[in-house]
């Protein structure tokens, strides 16, 4: 098992013949995805990579059949391919794109409310590294080679970050259920504790690694998720210790604007919570291989 | 994206806030003309400049003469103002805004940010108007007044009144009071503004309601669909490293620490300052060179570590994913052949090609450390800046 995607789901590729999306869409295909078809408005009747392209979603969910897409629409329209897609009855979207006005995700958000809890479509990122099932399919960006098919969820906002945690885990023989990257946006589609509830159904997967950082109520909430919900054990990390208050580290949600968001602050809230935190990024293999040893 | 006061309030009067009657000067002489043409008997000549806090360190000054007005702005022009939010280098006063002074009967704080937890437009007002939110929320925590707005229908006027009556105005300046958070909130949402802040919004002795002060920035990420905001830009504010690598699509954020960074990704880049840290350096520098790591832009970010002088030794962290190690450690031997780098360089590469990237390394001709891990990596610059310490 994995959560959000395996080798069966159906995947649809938004920004399908554009230069990013085309080339990731050949490799999620080379990784074994079960990419079905694409949408770019426009050039609907077309195939690429033998696999037919339509002008709507709607239109791409009706003759294929896909419950997922995944969306490398440029930051300026990239708000109304997601409201495309929920509106398509996608199960989820993954989107990729960096730089999407956050009140544009506050208007997705606000739209994405008006389907029922039921149908209302999954939303991870944006400006995130999508997902991978490792050994199933590949819903993202991610080098497929340094993950290994295991009991190891991840959820983490940054992409190389969590490569780096990816391949300690590899280096140390563990492997991975499924990676999610949530993005490292201010306002984004799921969070870590959506996931982290997710991870806490799923059979394979025996511990959970949620990688955070400064800025945002996210990791506190997911740490009181972990502490009253769940019994699988979560291991947290929270990069920049060095980070100045008030300036932006590279992601725009990666700034100390409020009590409680510092890294400092955010572990405390974690041990608080009973989360075993990796207090150097060089040593999530060594302590996730630590806990999975103890919890055979 | 930050803008200045006067310019926060023109917008602002755009939708109808209203504001004391001002005007421009970039010199002393401007600066008395403007206060002959704004007339009355006393202004206040406020220094341009994109941070808080400048009254406390003479930002802010009343004249009652034209002469005072034209000492005040002969005094100011050319200046850096250093406040607790601007670092040692402060920011340069090159422009001044001249008002006329107004009669004050309160003071109120009003401001709207981007609330993460509800992701929403929250609305947050006190009646310590004239204080620092930061400091509202420590010695009047009660004050606070928050309004979360619905996105879909924005604010509403009677969410407005209510916080009108909340804040104990008078009966007579409600309506007016209304109309000014209303229009606040559309300048916020229209613009697409990541933070608005009127403080003071002052009732004056004759029962006006005006934006006495005025700060707001901009998301971004949406400067695309607003060009005339875009045009505010004050290049002078802005920290001259951080302007170079945001032109050059790098993400820099200078720090107080020895030890210059290159590494690809925002959560990568803390994570290894992290770790210098946890080795016991200190990082100079937080950069992000982002996914697209091409021998180019890995050349232009040693350039922009290397002008920094605190810089003792260079660490490079790539995990290359879409990218790949071999391109990346080109990349590295070209800038080390073109510029002249003086300090040691710590490189450490991991992820696609990683074996042909070390090849490369270590079969070039330039001086370099290298290193297989993050750990290992970080405690070798340390190591590295001690020996140069130490020499």
């Amino acid at each position: 098992m994995s959560i959000v995607i395996d080798e069966k789901t159906r995947v649809l590729v938004q920004g399908f013949t554009g230069r990013i999306g085309s080339f990731h869409a050949e490799e999620m295909i080379g990784y074994g995805t079960n990419v079905v078809g694409g949408v770019t408005p426009g050039r609907g009747g077309t195939t690429l990579f033998d696999r037919p392209v339509f002008d709507t979603v709607k239109d791409a969910v009706d003759a294929t059949g896909a419950d997922v897409s995944i969306v490398f629409v440029p930051p300026p329209f990239a708000a109304d391919a997601l409201m495309e897609a929920a509106d398509a009855g996608l199960r989820s979207a993954v989107c990729i794109t960096d730089g999407i006005p956050a009140q544009d995700m506050m208007t997705v958000k606000r739209y994405m409310r008006r389907y029922k809890a039921e149908r209302r479509m999954q939303l991870i990122g944006p400006n995130c590294a999508g997902v991978i099932s490792p050994g199933k399919a590949l819903l993202g960006i991610m080098p497929g080679h340094i993950y290994i098919p295991g009991e190891v969820g991840i959820i983490g906002r940054s992409g190389t970050l969590g490569y780096e945690a990816a391949s300690q885990l590899k280096a140390a023989g563990i492997g991975v259920s499924t990676s999610v990257g949530i993005g490292g946006d201010p306002i984004n589609g799921s969070s870590f504790k959506d996931h982290l509830a997710a991870f806490e159904q799923d059979p394979d997967t025996r511990v959970v690694v949620m990688i955070g950082e400064i800025g945002g109520p996210q990791e506190a909430e997911a740490a009181a998720f972990a502490k009253q919900h769940m019994y699988k054990p979560v291991v947290g990390y929270i990069a920049g210790l060095t980070a100045p208050k008030g300036r932006t580290m590279g992601h725009a949600g990666a700034i100390v604007s409020t009590v409680g968001e510092s890294a400092a602050e955010k572990v405390e809230i974690l041990k608080g919570c009973g989360v075993t935190v990796v207090e150097r990024p060089s040593e999530f293999g060594e302590v996730v291989g630590r806990i999975l040893n103890r919890t055979v | 994206m930050d803008i200045h006061e006067y310019q926060a309030k023109s917008l602002l009067a755009e939708y109808g806030v209203p504001i004391p009657v001002g005007g421009l000067a970039y010199s002393p002489e401007q600066a008395t003309y403007r206060a002959t043409e704004i007339g009355g008997s006393s202004w206040v000549v406020k220094a341009q400049v994109h941070t808080g806090g400048r009254g406390k360190v003479g930002g802010i000054r009343m004249c009652s003469s034209e002469q005072e007005v034209w000492s005040a702005a002969d005094d100011l022009f050319g200046t850096r103002l250093v406040t607790d939010q601007t670092g040692e280098r402060g920011r340069g006063v090159f422009r001044l805004y001249i008002e006329q002074t107004v009669d004050i009967d309160r003071e109120i704080y009003l401001g709207f940010v981007l609330d993460r937890s509800t992701e929403r437009i929250m609305l947050v007002a006190s009646a310590a108007g004239g204080m620092e939110i930061e400091q509202i929320i420590d010695e009047e925590p009660d004050s606070l007044i928050r309004v979360v707005i619905e996105p879909a229908v924005g604010l509403q006027a009677f969410q407005a009144r209510e916080v009108a009556f909340a804040l104990g105005l008078d009966r007579g300046v409600v309506a007016e009071a209304s109309n000014l958070l209303l229009a606040a909130y559309l300048a916020f949402r229209d613009l697409d503004a990541t933070m608005v802040e009127i403080n003071p919004l002052v009732v004056t002795g004759d029962g006006r309601m005006l934006a006495l002060d005025a700060k707001m920035a901009f998301d971004d990420n949406a400067l695309f669909k607003h060009q005339k905001v875009s045009e505010l830009r004050d290049k002078s504010q802005e920290d001259p490293r951080e302007m170079r690598a945001n032109d050059r699509g790098l993400s820099y954020v200078g720090l107080d620490g020895d030890i210059g960074c290159i590494i690809n990704g925002a959560g990568l880049a803390m994570a290894t300052m992290d770790m210098i840290k946890h080795s016991g350096g200190e990082p100079a520098n937080f950069l992000d060179i982002g996914g697209g790591a091409s021998p180019e832009r890995v050349a232009k970010a040693f350039n922009l570590v290397r002008s920094d002088e605190s810089v003792s030794a260079i660490l490079v962290n790539i995990f290359a994913g879409i990218n790949r190690c071999d391109w990346v450690a080109e990349g590295v031997v070209k800038a080390m052949h073109e510029l002249d780098i003086q300090v040691p360089v710590i490189v450490r590469l991991s992820g696609t090609n990683v074996e042909e990237g070390r090849r490369i390394l270590t079969e070039s001709d330039v001086s370099l450390i290298t290193a297989e891990t993050l750990a290992e990596a970080a405690e070798k610059a340390v190591a590295a800046v001690n020996r140069e310490d130490a020499a």
